[in-house]
């Protein structure tokens, strides 16, 4: 409970921390998966591990867009940006993540035109600033970025931008926790679903997981008292033998989530009959391309793209990390061929990954550990 | 680019109605309101910006607090280097 005090609102922290550990008892083994790889790193990094009873198992799920994005596909992008004349833009995220031959920082310092963008907004520019270029922006992200992106296409076209495109992995939440729970040695109680998501999609797109999974579903803030208050929500659900979607972030969710995003993506986007996901492979329909009518900004029909495909190694488990099969550090691979510094596996890519956030968590909890024997 | 980033409006171009400057923290930077079509945000309106666009209408107090969340994150510093548009969009 060392970090408490540090908390807003600590009396009501300490308070839903002892309604926590009233509902969960000692006799049942309560097993949920926050969705959002912002719920995993801020559950690491306030340390709500330490604050939850033991039979309150946390499962980290595939909500990391960085970390679930094959490497085939950034080497498909940096292949792109072989071309002449094109620069490639991605956000700040992407710039570590290794492909076959580097990262695109490394790519860099051999001489590729690499830009960090912090908006695609901000990559159209770059477009708008070259006009003697081709920019390519390395579209990544659930559906919190993809309005962004989808509403940029819309205004390069109404610009008659030319020298602009996408390199679209945009990726859809729903697919996954449904690939999660039609898992054969998937063992789940319910879920804390994601809060920024949500924004757009709002709550009913998860109405299946409760009704057909009978799987209690709350769409959680970032706060740790959110969090908190999250799961009291799900275990008075579990205890009541109900499974229904609630949503404890409404001040910032709408029920029926963002029209304007929405409409965007439909104008931009369509599905992909299916999209490889790093750890759990190949998703139906679980993924979005540009669709005809913006074809002229898709750089995948712009460009020759090679197709790139590279397959993890074996011993890398992400698959029964993402699962809940296996806790980060019960991989073979986890903190020896596989660190933050050097990821083997897709889960140590990104901070928001469970495994590098589980790595980083650990070890700060070591060095405080020595800290406090030499104190 | 998962970060929300809390910021407040501070002015909104005469010219096209979806950009705007907000305000994080005592820097500027040009947003797009374009994802807001439903419930456009005027000057003094907190707003959650990802990527560059306005995706929510928050209140002050649920500003602070997410500003709260980051710093406890260590994501402070992150932020406000996306916010500043890594040198591309600083609005002087």
């Amino acid at each position: 409970m060392r970090f408490v005090d540090e908390f807003r609102q600590p009396e009501l922290i300490s308070k839903t921390a002892e309604e926590i550990r009233r509902l969960a008892g000692t006799k049942r083994h309560y097993r949920m998966m926050e969705v959002c790889g912002g719920h995993t790193h801020a559950i690491y990094r306030f340390g709500l591990k330490d604050i939850l009873p033991e039979n309150i198992e946390l499962i980290h799920g595939p909500g990391c867009p960085v970390c679930v994005l094959p490497m085939g596909r950034i080497d498909d992008g940096l292949a792109i940006a072989q071309e002449p004349n094109v620069i490639f833009a991605a956000f700040g995220d992407m710039m570590r993540v290794p492909g076959t031959r580097g990262s695109p920082l490394e790519h860099k310092a051999r001489g590729m035109d690499v830009r960090i963008v912090y908006s695609p907004s901000d990559a159209l520019k770059l477009a708008r600033l070259n006009p003697g270029k081709h920019v390519m922006f390395f579209a990544i992200g659930f559906e919190t970025t993809a309005p962004s992106t989808a509403l940029t296409m819309m205004r390069a076209r109404a610009e008659g931008i030319r020298n602009f495109s996408v390199f679209c992995n945009h990726v859809t939440i729903i697919p996954a926790i449904r690939a999660i729970l039609d898992s054969p040695d998937m063992r789940l109680d319910a879920f804390i679903g994601p809060g920024h998501v949500s924004t757009v999609i709002g709550c009913r797109p998860y109405e299946w997981v409760a009704r057909n999974e009978r799987k209690p579903i709350v769409v959680s803030g970032f706060e740790p008292l959110d969090m908190l208050q999250s799961i009291v929500m799900l275990l008075r659900q579990l205890q009541a033998g109900e499974a229904k979607v609630e949503n404890q972030y409404k001040r910032v969710v709408p029920w029926e989530g963002n029209r304007a995003a929405l409409q965007a993506m439909a104008e931009v986007f369509q599905l992909r009959p299916y999209f490889e996901w790093r750890g759990l492979g190949f998703i139906s329909q679980s993924a979005l391309r540009i669709n005809d009518k913006y074809s002229e900004f898709d750089a995948e029909q712009r460009f020759e793209v090679p197709g790139i495909r590279v397959t993890d190694p074996k011993a890398a488990q992400c698959g029964e990390v993402l699962k809940g099969v296996l806790k980060p550090h019960q991989c073979k691979l986890f903190g020896r061929e596989c660190t933050p510094e050097h990821p083997i596996g897709a889960l140590m890519v990104s901070t928001e990954g469970s495994c590098a956030a589980y790595h980083s968590y650990e070890h700060r909890k070591a060095a405080m550990v020595s800290l406090s024997s030499i104190a | 680019m998962c970060l929300a980033i809390p910021g407040k409006i501070v002015e909104i171009s005469s010219e096209n109605c979806d950009s705007a400057v907000v305000e994080v923290i005592g820097v500027r930077r040009r947003i797009d309101l374009g994802l807001l079509q439903d419930d456009k945000p005027t000057p003094g309106d907190w707003v959650l910006v990802h990527v560059g666009f306005a995706m929510s209408k928050i209140s002050e107090q649920d500003a602070t607090d997410q500003m709260n969340t980051l710093r406890m994150l260590g994501e402070i510093d992150g932020a406000m280097q996306e916010v500043r548009g890594y040198g591309l969009d600083e609005v002087n």
